[in-house]
């Protein structure tokens, strides 16, 4: 492997940076350079496997690759009042929507679903950046209190990861509401004796930092995610000083005693199976084994709960 | 001396004139302006009425920060009795721009917190401009849970900006903080009762006014951003502060509206920075009408009245 991304790639860049590369095929890296071909960086989960910088991924990538054989449910979300305070900034809040819903053929900024990951049944909830910067609206608060309910009727974990720049301010108030409304949702499980785990990816600011975002039972975030609520610019600009190198970044949190764990978005499924599944007291997954698709997968959860013998 | 917002301005003037007036009468016995005075008094008091019946909302936020408007310590001074700070978060610091501590309420005993501004330069200094760091929302945390333990009713008073603005304030968690207190409200099994004084500052806010009943007073604001960040981000353009305030629906009339105001407490002519008293006394009646009504509420249901209160949040939104 490392043949290739010290010889051959190198080669394929001098090659490629010399004439113009379709967007759709080659992507570059924003770190470092390297032109990365689709396909590659798509199986690497978006990061860059020269410098292994944290490119965006979409939400429904996320689950995709989050789940065994990339096969999930959508949890139904209850739609909210649509532009309750009937905001218009330079342009409609109702346009916004439209915009953000054609750009991204999301409902909103929050897909949940359920499904097992390395035969782990959990729920998952995936905040959508491109969907108006992940905002914290209400449907988004909806979304979260559906997860919470549908993992507490289940008996399983929630996996969350956020993504936002805050409350949707076009919501005003009921944006902000929604910290409550998501922290409320953080008791659901907590009553249940349910783990709540956060992957906090970049960035995470604003209230969604000061609400659900930061109440997990384990608190895992990316490599270099910017994480923080109060913003770079207005705080420099409040205490009349330049910010240290690395400031409000995963792991400058991980040093300051803010999270568990800063862990590479290609390890995370395995991760997550791992702490999951000693604190809901299963045994540990067992390698590669992937349920062969003729059997239903109720019938493993059932059988998972004994040990496996080797 | 009142301080006069921009809007005022021809207030300041007629109640100026009057002033002159009354200043001349005094040195020059034979003057007799008492007429002409009181036709000045008559003008002025009509303009305050018609200023302040039809505030925009960004004159409310104007007003909500007015720097004569009664703070936190004013009513806790005046409301409260036997009131005993209690200070630190048992970390690291004592925040000053949050006070809090043991008090009784109509002699009752009850754990009173609130951002305090301060009121000249020092105490301004002194209190953060009523922004608290991390250990402020700590601090809050450790009084809830005590006042939870001994079955002591909660009151918040709000009044801040927002969190602040600083590198040790993230360093140390300023979002885990707020979340923590956030969470802390919502544990309760005592009643919380919060009351917006004048600035509902977005998180800063949230994190001690998830309450069982949320009093703002006429005049005061509650919003998820300031008019002049919003200006900034989505206008682009920090000179659209009105415009924000106004399309951000911050007012306690629109909060009312949205179901996430219980009780709207008027405010004297002029603003509560006209009669403190008066707003103050206000404020003690509408407190102690609402934790009387709380009262009503099982101990065992005060915490899932609290919740639903937030559930159901956003089931409407403004008429059209
Ligand atoms: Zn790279």
């Amino acid at each position: 492997m490392n043949w290739i991304t010290n010889y051959v790639r190198p080669t394929i860049n001098s090659l490629f940076s010399r004439r113009e590369v379709p967007d759709n095929l080659w992507t570059k890296c924003p770190e470092c350079g390297t032109m990365l071909f689709h396909r590659e960086l798509a199986d690497n989960l978006n990061v860059c496997t020269n410098c292994g910088h944290h490119m965006p991924i979409t939400a429904r990538d996320r689950l995709t690759a989050l789940f065994d054989g990339g096969i999930y449910t959508e949890v139904k979300v209850p739609e909210p009042v649509t532009d309750p305070l009937q905001f218009r900034d330079q342009k409609k809040y109702t346009d916004r929507l439209k915009d953000a819903r054609k750009k991204t053929g999301e409902r909103d900024a929050m897909l949940v679903a359920t499904g097992e990951i390395t035969r782990t049944p959990i729920v998952a909830a995936v905040q959508d950046f491109s969907f108006m910067g992940g905002s914290m609206s209400m449907y988004v608060g909806n979304a979260i209190v559906a997860a919470a309910e549908e993992a507490v009727k289940l008996g399983r974990p929630l996996v969350l990861f956020s993504a936002a720049g805050g409350a949707r301010m076009q919501e005003g108030i009921l944006g902000l509401m929604q910290m409550p409304r998501t922290t409320i949702a953080v008791q659901m499980l907590k009553e249940a004796g349910l783990p709540y785990i956060v992957v906090l990816t970049h960035p995470t600011t604003g209230g969604v930092t000061a609400s659900y975002a930061m109440l997990g039972d384990v608190q895992i975030a990316e490599p270099n995610a910017l994480i923080g609520f109060a913003g770079a610019r207005v705080i420099e600009q409040t205490i009349g000083e330049k910010l240290p190198e690395g400031f409000q970044r995963a792991e400058y949190l991980l040093d300051h005693g803010m999270l568990d764990r800063v862990t590479k978005r290609t390890n995370l499924k395995d991760e997550l199976t791992t702490i999951i599944r000693m604190l809901m007291q299963l045994p540990p997954a067992v390698a590669g084994d992937l349920p062969p698709p003729h059997i239903d997968s109720h019938a493993l959860e059932g059988a998972e709960k004994a040990p496996v013998k080797p | 001396m009142t301080q006069y917002l921009d809007f005022e301005k021809p207030l300041a003037e007629i109640e100026g004139k009057a002033e002159e007036l009354r200043a001349m009468a005094r040195d020059n016995a034979e003057m007799d302006i008492e007429k002409e005075a009181a036709a000045l008094d008559k003008k002025s008091a009509d303009l305050l009425k018609s200023l302040y019946g039809n505030l925009t909302p960004w004159r409310k936020c104007q007003v909500a920060r007015h720097p004569e408007r009664p703070h936190c310590k004013d009513y806790i001074a005046a409301l409260f009795t036997d009131y005993t700070p209690l200070a630190g978060d048992r970390n690291f610091a004592d925040d000053h721009a949050i006070m809090g501590g043991l008090a009784r309420l109509d002699g009752r005993a009850v754990m009173v917190i609130g951002h305090e501004k301060g009121n000249d330069t020092k105490s301004r200094i002194e209190h953060n401009f009523g922004m608290a760091r991390p250990e402020g929302y700590r601090k809050a945390i450790r009084l809830m849970n005590m006042a939870n333990r001994f079955g002591l009713p909660v009151v918040t008073l709000v009044d801040t900006p927002g969190a602040y603005p600083g590198k040790g304030a993230e360093e140390r968690g300023q979002s885990e903080a707020i979340a923590r207190a956030t969470e802390a409200c919502l544990e309760l099994n005592v009643p919380l009762v919060s009351v917006v004084i004048g600035e509902g500052g977005s998180g800063g806010a949230v994190a001690f006014a998830t309450a069982n009943r949320v009093l703002m007073l006429e005049h005061s604001i509650y919003s998820v951003i300031s008019p002049e960040g919003c200006a900034s981000i989505l206008w682009k353009d920090a000179a659209k502060t009105q415009e924000a305030a106004a399309a951000l629906r911050l007012t306690a009339q629109n909060l009312k509206e949205l179901g996430v105001c219980d009780t709207i407490i008027a405010e004297p002519l002029g603003g509560a920075h006209r009669g403190a008293q008066t707003a103050i006394a206000a404020v003690g009646k509408a407190l102690t009408a609402t934790l009387k009504d709380l009262d009503k509420v099982a101990a065992d249901k005060i915490r899932l009245d609290r919740r639903k209160k937030y559930l159901d949040l956003g089931k409407k939104g403004l008429a059209a």
